[in-house]
């Protein structure tokens, strides 16, 4: 078992100071411990904490966005008190924001932030064996940086004209142009300054990410025996990097267009709304590939780190190693590359000439290829194991089941002919959600349940867990899946109301049923809200391995002090040993020394 | 028991994923919530395509599916005392599982190329049959007049109400005034961004006569969803007579140019 502290003394590598409790007092202390803390795992939580209120507070404009959709025109309960604009119902530029916003949340302030910025933070430095990220001030400063974010993008709601709604993509010229729509006044600005300090925060944080993984891993620890998370988010981290610079350039350019008076995305010769902007000169599309040129990788950046967690998740619970290690490390990093030469699949209908639609065709199909090899690995990882059904295990499980579905669907897009019918319909609408809440946001429970007893020294409630899970994932394909119906139809996304369209008339009934799920799916998370509460005090206290799983952070005490490590961690062996043979325990962690090894393997050989 | 109980539980929960979502593709066409009626001559390559992806990914997604869910139901822990396989991979297996599905995208790939072509890159030599302008929240519409050019004091000048014949090529021009709009005919199978600044030609033969919907598909502003229009396809006979009452009617309505003054501009 892990050497506790005792032993680790022996090893003579204590290198790590006592926790960090002192009782000094005051109100500096607290300031430092708590809220301008350095500690990786503080800023861990903080991000976590955050990004799960703006995850609420995203779902709540999406069932706002499904009332709209399943019943236009009719009185919205509690908004329409609160935004009354003509009596309690909601008129088509609230129902524009509403979903640009929605989007803008989930996108900017929940998924990358929850990812790299709450799991990257807190899991990096304890799965490679480190004390801390390498800078600890930047680091404290990427949390620091997202809340003139959440200020914009919050204010942005009751500035004059509402919060953005161009659509969280923002083209011009609806966005550049002031008068194109009431909401593209200060609600429009606000939000490219907010995106500006997420794309801030999240440099500052993949610059650390990228350092810590490379210069702070344990001895032993080499690149392939990393924990597919850690590789996740290594490779985040580049994408993020390389991609965002762009998107930040983009953004000022759009800044500068609406408040200088420059025309970098606007022709000459518009006249919008009667009225004749300044400059002209420039070019749409310009914007969709500089976005795209971000926005796609970001797709990634919002998939691999959950695709790490679950690896990691599966073989603990299949208590079985990572099927093909190799084979996953490298299907991420190809992810990673193609991801850069595939934006243009968003643009198949933009104008842009068909011809170099064909290349893009091309590479969009060929990035099908590393997820399809990630999935058949996920099977192997789970087939012959010993499958534990744990809460995580289940989100985990889903994940796979649901990012089939996801994966599968965006072929549909990537054959250019096909996307011809159902561009900007809600088959894309359920393919992204497939792929971000039926993926990712499952990897984030089971990530969730997974590590919240090192986090809080406590487990998870398992039965209201399963619930949790079994009720999310009820709902969600309810909502979800039944997208593909109305997108075979060609029901377009975005619209506050679709049902005067011959074509689409008939098609209330579904979508009223798609929002009682949603309506259910949000109402199931009340029951995670109070689970993980109540959990944080009063559930089962953890020891160091409550799963018995392999990696180092479950070596740290739960939770691990200042510092991290309460003895030195030497690694000696991949991250996934999990049921080998002769060897008395049915895991062998990276630290456990080579002789208990090297005994069973002799063993196994009689 | 109660753990082998939730493993079954479990296990049926995974499978009910390939069961309905199969169903739920098997019935929707009942209902008709399915690909709305094609009057194009491209659509049906657009149409064979949209089935054969969905017979492939089907078959994909059960089998992967069912997978799963039998290893869920046969490796569960409670089930079994068999200690987990200590495996860490296979080659071979790896090898064909790369190399299977490189081969079926990459025939994907190459097999629709000709349908993309027909639709975007084929274009009828042809002068423009009219000239949409999108505009925040309409469909402007100009049909070259009597002389059949465009851009001349006569053109025939409309709203939201598109008239085409049917069984010809027709040629449309796509302009856009102000912002992004995207030119959708659902029963026609086509689609295109309009964009202010650039003229993109789209064009079609439908076989078929009767009045469908004009959608706008890029978000467009607050009005977006109301930005509709309607397209009637007829005989040529019909068309050309439904165009020249339009062009009396207009006649009628304003006095003729001056010559040399620019009605035209653009």
């Amino acid at each position: 078992m892990t050497p506790p502290a005792a032993t680790a003394v022996d090893h003579g590598h204590v290198t790590v100071s006592a926790p960090a409790h002192a009782p000094k007092g005051g109100l500096g202390h607290f300031l430092s411990t708590y809220v301008f803390s350095k500690d990786h795992k503080v800023i861990g939580l903080q991000f976590l904490f955050s990004t799960l209120v703006w995850f609420l507070i995203g779902g709540l404009l999406a069932l706002a966005v499904r009332w709209q959709v399943a019943w236009p025109w009719s009185d919205v309960p509690v908004l329409g008190k609160l935004f009354a604009q003509e009596g309690g119902q909601m008129a088509p530029e609230f129902y524009t924001m509403l979903f640009t916003m929605h989007a803008s949340v989930m996108i900017f302030l929940v998924i990358i932030p929850i990812l790299a910025g709450a799991f990257g933070n807190y899991l990096i430095p304890l799965m490679i064996g480190a004390d801390d990220m390498a800078f600890p001030t930047l680091n404290m400063l990427s949390y620091w940086f997202m809340w003139p974010a959440f200020f914009f993008f919050g204010a942005s709601f009751f500035v004059e004209g509402g919060a953005a709604s161009g659509g969280w993509t923002s083209y011009p010229p609806l966005s550049t142009n002031t008068a194109s729509s009431p909401a593209s006044g200060w609600g429009q600005t606000l939000w490219l300054l907010g995106l500006t300090m997420v794309g801030v925060s999240s440099m500052l944080g993949s610059v650390n990410y990228m350092t810590t993984i490379i210069l702070m891993r344990a001895p032993g620890m080499t690149m392939f025996r990393l924990p597919m998370t850690i590789w996740g988010m290594f490779i985040t981290a580049i994408l993020q990097a390389f991609a965002l610079p762009v998107l930040t350039a983009a953004g000022f350019m759009q800044l500068a267009d609406r408040t200088l008076g420059t025309g970098f995305f606007s022709p000459e010769g518009l006249i919008v709304n009667n009225a004749v902007p300044g400059a002209g000169g420039g070019q749409p599309l310009l914007w969709q590939h500089l976005f795209w040129f971000y926005s796609h990788p970001a797709v990634y950046i919002m998939i691999l780190p959950a695709m790490g967690m679950v690896s990691d998740i599966l073989t603990t619970f299949a208590r079985k190693p990572l099927f093909g290690y190799r084979p996953m490390v490298y299907s991420v990093a190809g992810i990673a590359g193609l991801g850069f030469i595939v934006w243009g699949h968003h643009m198949f209908m933009s104008g842009m000439n068909p011809a170099l639609g064909i290349t893009f065709m091309v590479s969009t199909m060929m990035i099908a290829l590393p997820s399809a090899v990630k999935t058949f690995n996920w099977l192997g990882t789970i087939w012959g194991g010993r499958i534990q059904f744990t809460t995580s295990m289940l989100f985990a499980l889903a994940f796979v089941s649901m990012f089939i579905i996801g994966g599968l669907s965006g072929i549909f897009m990537a054959a250019t002919p096909v996307d011809i019918f159902i561009h900007d319909t809600y088959f894309i609408v359920a393919h992204f959600h497939y792929v971000l809440f039926a993926g990712t946001a499952m990897g984030v429970w089971a990530a969730i349940y997974f590590w919240f007893p090192k986090m809080f020294g406590r487990t998870m409630n398992e039965f209201w867990g399963k619930v949790h899970f079994f009720l999310t994932f009820i709902f969600m394909n309810g909502t979800f899946f039944t997208m593909h119906i109305l997108g075979a139809v060609g029901f377009p996304r975005r619209l506050a109301d679709a049902y005067h369209y011959e074509t689409f008339h008939h098609l209330q009934p579904l979508n009223a049923f798609m929002t009682w799920c949603a309506i259910g799916m949000v109402a199931s998370q009340i029951i995670f809200a109070a689970n993980f509460f109540w959990s944080m005090f009063y559930g089962p206290v953890a020891g160091r391995n409550p799963w018995n799983a392999n990696t180092l952070e479950w070596t740290a005490p739960s939770p691990p002090g200042h510092g991290n490590f309460d003895f030195q961690p030497v690694v000696h062996r991949g991250p996934y040993e999990y049921s080998v043979p002769g060897c008395e325990k049915d895991h062998l962690m990276q630290t456990d020394p080579p002789n208990a090894a090297a005994a069973a393997a002799a063993l196994a050989a009689h | 028991m109660r753990n082998r109980l939730s493993g079954i539980f479990w296990g049926l929960l995974f499978l009910a994923v390939p069961v309905l979502g199969v169903a739920t593709f098997a019935v929707a066409p009942a209902f008709d919530h399915w690909l709305p009626k094609d009057v194009s001559t491209h659509g049906t390559q657009i149409d064979s395509l949209f089935y054969f992806i969905l017979a492939l990914t089907g078959i994909v997604f059960v089998v992967t599916e069912v997978l799963l869910f039998w290893f869920i139901w046969k490796y569960d822990a409670a089930k079994n005392d068999r200690p987990a396989t200590y495996i860490h991979g296979s080659h071979t297996l790896e090898v064909v599982w790369t190399i299977i599905p490189a081969a079926t995208l990459l025939f994907l790939a190459i097999y629709q190329m000709n349908a993309w072509a027909d639709v975007k890159m084929r274009r009828p030599d042809m002068p423009p049959t009219v000239e949409v302008v999108a505009r925040q929240f309409e469909w402007r519409l100009r049909y070259p007049g009597r002389d059949g050019e465009l851009g001349t004091p006569d053109d025939l000048h409309l709203t939201n109400d598109l008239h085409l014949p049917i069984d010809e090529d027709v040629l449309i021009q796509l302009k856009s005034m102000d912002v992004l709009h995207s030119f959708f005919l659902p029963n026609v199978r086509i689609k295109q961004d309009a964009v202010p600044g650039m003229k993109i030609p789209v064009w079609f033969k439908a076989r078929e006569a009767g009045e469908f919907d004009i959608v706008c598909a890029e978000l467009c502003g607050w009005g977006h969803y109301k930005m509709k229009g309607r397209v009637t396809f007829e005989p040529r006979a019909a068309f050309d007579a439904w165009l020249e009452r339009k062009y009396a009617e207009q006649e009628a309505t304003q006095p003729a140019p001056e010559a040399g003054e620019s009605l035209a501009a653009n």
